[in-house]
């Protein structure tokens, strides 16, 4: 009887955290919605969003460019370890522009981006939260949907995709820097091949989708756990780190999810 | 209200990100190379086009004149339809002109190259190529070697 009695306890604790997994996710939904539809006052104080701009886009900017720097001369050193063995090491370039476009300038840039911007505007709300200060900002009659949290998603959306486009540039150019200057390969094959093979279309612009989407999640991820933290400072450090968490692990299963979608013949 | 400084990076950041997305297009995908101007369309059938894809390039003498826009199977003829897009400065190939597929490399991408004829006459958009040399397919090749291997074994033994 008590085994039965221990073993339905397993099974409301299931069903309670399922259900409780779904309401947030129904919250979320609809906290989404709310967000863009509050986007549209945006259009009367533009200046919300340029500041934002500056703490969400301009500080990441430093981590961005130094993480692509380093991505392009590692993937063109082992490129070229890779490639020379068949007499191919001519294709680095092409080889370090398509996976900086395809996937690793979207992807990286993203999960940098959930770890320094992210984590920062689910800290900033959600202290917010916890002192009070959206409760008042009701109290005077100010949305703080419209005035603290579409600002930051919109200037988060406007960031993701500048970012890892500057991500993917700065990575080629490191690439070129190791491959060109230090291993000595042919400038000229080393930027002609890429323009050859890759496509405006199919790699540039596909990558940049990925980043916009990105850009979405991990911006919304960041201000929904601000915005539905636990009040107290252990309800913060929480919800900041799963802020990290999940839509870390979002961007992730996402681009197998676009890839398959954009790539796949 | 808003630093002047703080605009500023802002302003930077954008146009940072607009010029490495410039930069990504002229100088690493193949934007330079969308034929912006005029182009004329010609055709050319096939018995095998072997690797041959839509936007593959169109060459002759080993300049890029254009690329490959279409390719159809014709089943009342049986053979491959490739229609190719050539820019409208390159209007002076002769009616005799013959079309070859051809590879770049031994395993590299193929692509059609043009070998002018000695007509008066020019190609105009529509027209079709008659002269055409189908790729090499690389099994083919194998089995037509060991097939003439085999005939050379057989009438060494007859001798």
């Amino acid at each position: 009887m008590n085994l039965l009695n221990r073993f339905i306890d397993r099974l409301q604790q299931t069903g309670a955290a399922t259900i409780h997994s779904f309401r947030r996710l129904g919250r979320a939904s609809v906290f989404l919605l709310e967000v863009i539809s509050s986007c549209v006052s945006l259009f009367v104080r533009p200046m919300l969003v340029v500041k934002q701009l500056y703490s969400v886009g301009v500080q990441t900017l430093i981590i961005i460019v130094v993480a692509g720097l380093f991505v392009g001369m590692v993937m063109a050193l082992q490129s070229y370890y890779a490639l020379v063995d068949f007499g191919a090491e001519d294709s680095v370039g092409v080889m370090v522009a398509l996976s900086l476009l395809r996937e690793l300038g979207p992807v990286v840039t993203a999960l940098l981006f959930a770890g320094r911007a992210g984590s920062a505007l689910t800290a900033e709300i959600g202290l917010m939260k916890a002192t009070e200060q959206l409760s008042g900002m009701e109290m005077m009659a100010v949305n703080p949907m419209q005035r603290i949290v579409a600002p930051r998603f919109m200037a988060g959306v406007i960031s993701m995709p500048l970012l890892a486009t500057i991500f993917s540039a700065v990575g080629v150019m490191g690439a070129y820097l190791v491959a060109v200057q230090l291993l000595g390969l042919d400038s000229g094959s080393f930027w002609s091949q890429p323009q050859n093979k890759v496509d405006l279309h199919l790699d540039l612009y596909n990558g940049i989708i990925k980043s916009v989407v990105f850009g979405v999640v991990a911006t919304w991820i960041a201000v929904f756990e601000g915005y539905d933290c636990i009040p107290t400072s252990e309800g913060l450090g929480q919800a900041t780190t799963r802020t990290v968490v999940h839509s870390s692990l979002a961007i992730l299963f996402l681009d197998f999810v676009l890839t398959a979608l954009m790539f796949a013949k | 209200m808003i630093s002047r400084k703080i605009e500023i990076l802002v302003g930077l950041f954008v146009a940072a990100g607009i010029a490495a997305f410039f930069m990504l297009a002229m100088s690493v995908s193949n934007m330079s190379s969308y034929s912006s101007g005029e182009s004329y369309e010609i055709k050319a059938r096939f018995d095998n086009i072997g690797g041959l894809k839509v936007r593959s390039p169109v060459s002759a003498g080993g300049v890029t004149i254009g690329r490959v826009s279409d390719i159809q199977y014709n089943s009342e003829s049986y053979e491959a339809e490739v229609s190719m897009r050539i820019e409208a400065k390159y209007n002076k190939f002769p009616v005799d002109t013959a079309a070859s597929i051809l590879t770049s490399g031994l395993l590299g991408e193929q692509f059609i190259g043009f070998e002018p004829g000695a007509e008066d006459e020019f190609l105009q958009s529509g027209d079709v190529i008659d002269l055409t040399q189908s790729a090499l397919v690389l099994e083919q090749i194998i089995g037509q070697f060991l097939y003439s291997m085999s005939d050379n074994d057989d009438t060494g033994d007859a001798e």
